[in-house]
């Protein structure tokens, strides 16, 4: 089986600015939760289209399944940034999760039986399929980012990209969220993308930080100076249940959050 | 009034309400709930410098405008999407250059442009028989392209960055949304003029967008109320004596205004039974 990432030494620029600097980042498998946390302005999204093959990298090598992303398109789902839509928009739920299924139906062509099929299993995931039929600005903030990552899910991804899932949810709906990432994660890696440190929570497997640059060490613990050096001021982690379990101190002088 | 209908020319005005409203009613959905209301507009004010070429090579100016609204959709299509500067300030440049193009071929062209009027504010009264076929065929052709890509203009409108990244040429898509857009200004131009194209693109669009949140349906009512409106504004132009273009947006904006309204009204009433209803 390919890798399903490998990025290899990814610089991206805009003018004269550096906005990804020499980005490394390798998944393996197709399964599991890595969280991806940086501050606003700090290139996450910019990382994501860079995954998604819809922005070129100045210099180095973005692979998919072995694969340029344009070329691997058909085992991404892709959730973007909640705040981009309009939700005025007259386009019914399901009508928005057969566009997940663009690709597979063909160009020109009308969804046949079977992409429609896919579609309600995708909301039946999701557990929004009695909505189907609503105009989607009828739904509550939980309900609309559901229905997105039902979208992202009729593709039948290897790979989940969700760009700040969490952002406009209140905790119960943003802990149904996770618990519904942790349900699909065994089936897909999944990424996902925020600038809120109380997202990441035990949900998640891998963490990374990005500012620019990636700091990734495969693994959950994120070391002080690397969060530091991300958020770029002293920080300390009061999420409920995880300070202990994210934060491993190198040695003594870091600041110590315990109780 | 009914004997007015014995008339070619009335006979050929109602047939070319239909076929513009059929026209603006599809489209009109799109460039309303895609907010391409200001690239819409500095296609068709371009579209002048195709009339002012059409009487400057004296040629009819339909087929003079048809190119050319198609080639000013593909460059505004482009050079908004790939410029350095912002889109609007883009389309606002081509806008007048499309217009100076056809003020000056104008100018140059020897002796008196005749009916030039005619294309700017449109006469619904003096559309020949050849203009008709040319808009039952733009019609088709417009009615053709929005069924084959239906899902894709769908997709396009809602959501353009997901659909690139479902490996739809959503570039391509886009110029040919333009490029339909083009075709339905130039169905529209004899009927209302240039200057007011946009009218007929948005009003319906917008009021049809009241009464659903299905775009098939909203192509249905927007239809109806263009042909509706198109037949009263006329009836009224002819009774009043007035130009009929002018009095067609009018009346659309006037029924608009109205439907605004009366919603708001009802939506309050609705409103203060519920809490009477609460109280008690």
């Amino acid at each position: 089986m390919e890798k399903v990432i490998e990025i290899k030494n990814v610089w991206v620029c805009y003018g004269n600015q550096v906005i990804l600097e020499d980005v490394n980042l390798e998944i393996p498998e197709a399964s599991g939760l890595l969280g991806i946390i940086g501050p606003n302005g700090g290139g996450k999204t910019t990382f994501l289209k860079v995954v998604l093959g819809l922005l070129k990298p100045y210099k180095g090598s973005v692979k998919l399944f072995g694969k340029p992303p344009e070329k691997s398109r058909d085992f991404v789902g892709y959730v973007p940034q909640y705040k981009r839509f309009d939700f005025d928009f007259p386009i019914s739920v399901q009508e928005v999760v057969l566009t997940g299924r663009m690709s597979r139906a063909g160009f020109m062509k009308k969804y046949r039986e079977e992409d429609v099929k896919a579609a309600e299993e995708a909301l039946k995931t999701v557990e929004m399929l009695q909505y189907k039929d609503r105009q989607i600005g009828q739904l509550s903030g939980g309900q609309r980012q559901r229905v997105f990552i039902a979208r992202a899910l009729a593709t039948n991804p290897k790979l989940l990209l969700l760009d700040e899932p969490n952002s406009g949810l209140d905790p119960h709906m943003q802990d149904e969220l996770y618990r519904l990432l942790a349900k699909l994660k065994k089936e897909m890696a999944i990424i996902m993308v925020t600038h809120d440190l109380s997202a990441v929570s035990i949900y998640v497997d891998k963490i990374a930080c990005l500012n620019r640059k990636l700091h990734y060490h495969n693994s959950k613990e994120i070391p002080v100076e690397d969060l530091e050096a991300t958020y770029q001021c002293p920080i300390e982690l009061i999420a409920h249940g995880i300070p202990h379990r994210v934060l491993e101190n190198h040695n003594s002088k870091t600041s110590n959050n315990k109780p | 009034m009914l004997e007015l209908l014995q008339y070619t020319f009335i006979q050929n005005a109602l047939a070319a309400a239909i076929l513009a409203s059929i026209a603006c009613g599809i489209i009109g959905v799109y460039v309303v709930v895609k907010k391409i209301v200001f690239i819409t507009g500095g296609i068709a004010h371009a579209s002048f410098g195709g009339i002012g070429l059409a009487y400057y090579l004296r040629i009819d100016p339909m087929l003079g405008v048809t190119p050319f609204s198609l080639f000013s959709a593909l460059v505004m299509g482009t050079v908004s999407k790939k410029s350095k500067i912002p889109e609007d300030s883009a389309i606002g440049i081509l806008w007048s250059v499309g217009m100076s193009l056809g003020i000056i071929f104008v100018y140059l062209t020897p002796g008196y442009a005749p009916n030039l009027m005619t294309y700017l504010f449109g006469n619904i009264l003096m559309v020949p028989h050849s203009d008709l076929y040319l808009m039952l065929f733009l019609d088709a052709m417009i009615v053709a392209t929005v069924y084959l890509f239906y899902k894709e203009f769908l997709a396009l409108c809602f959501d353009e960055e997901f659909t690139t990244v479902q490996g739809v040429p959503t570039q391509k898509l886009y110029l040919l949304l333009l490029c339909i857009i083009a075709l339905t200004i130039v169905v529209l131009i004899k009927v209302v003029g240039i200057i007011l194209v946009i009218a007929l693109l948005t009003i319906p669009a917008t009021l049809s967008r009241k009464f659903t949140h299905n775009l098939k349906r909203m192509m249905g009512i927007s239809i109806f109320f263009g042909t509706v409106i198109s037949f009263i504004g006329l009836g009224l132009s002819y009774v009043l004596d007035v130009p009929s273009g002018a009095t067609i947006i009018l009346v659309l904006s006037f029924v608009y205004g109205l439907v605004e309204i009366g919603m708001e009204c009802w939506n309050k009433k609705e409103k203060i039974i519920n809490l009477y209803n609460n109280y008690i």
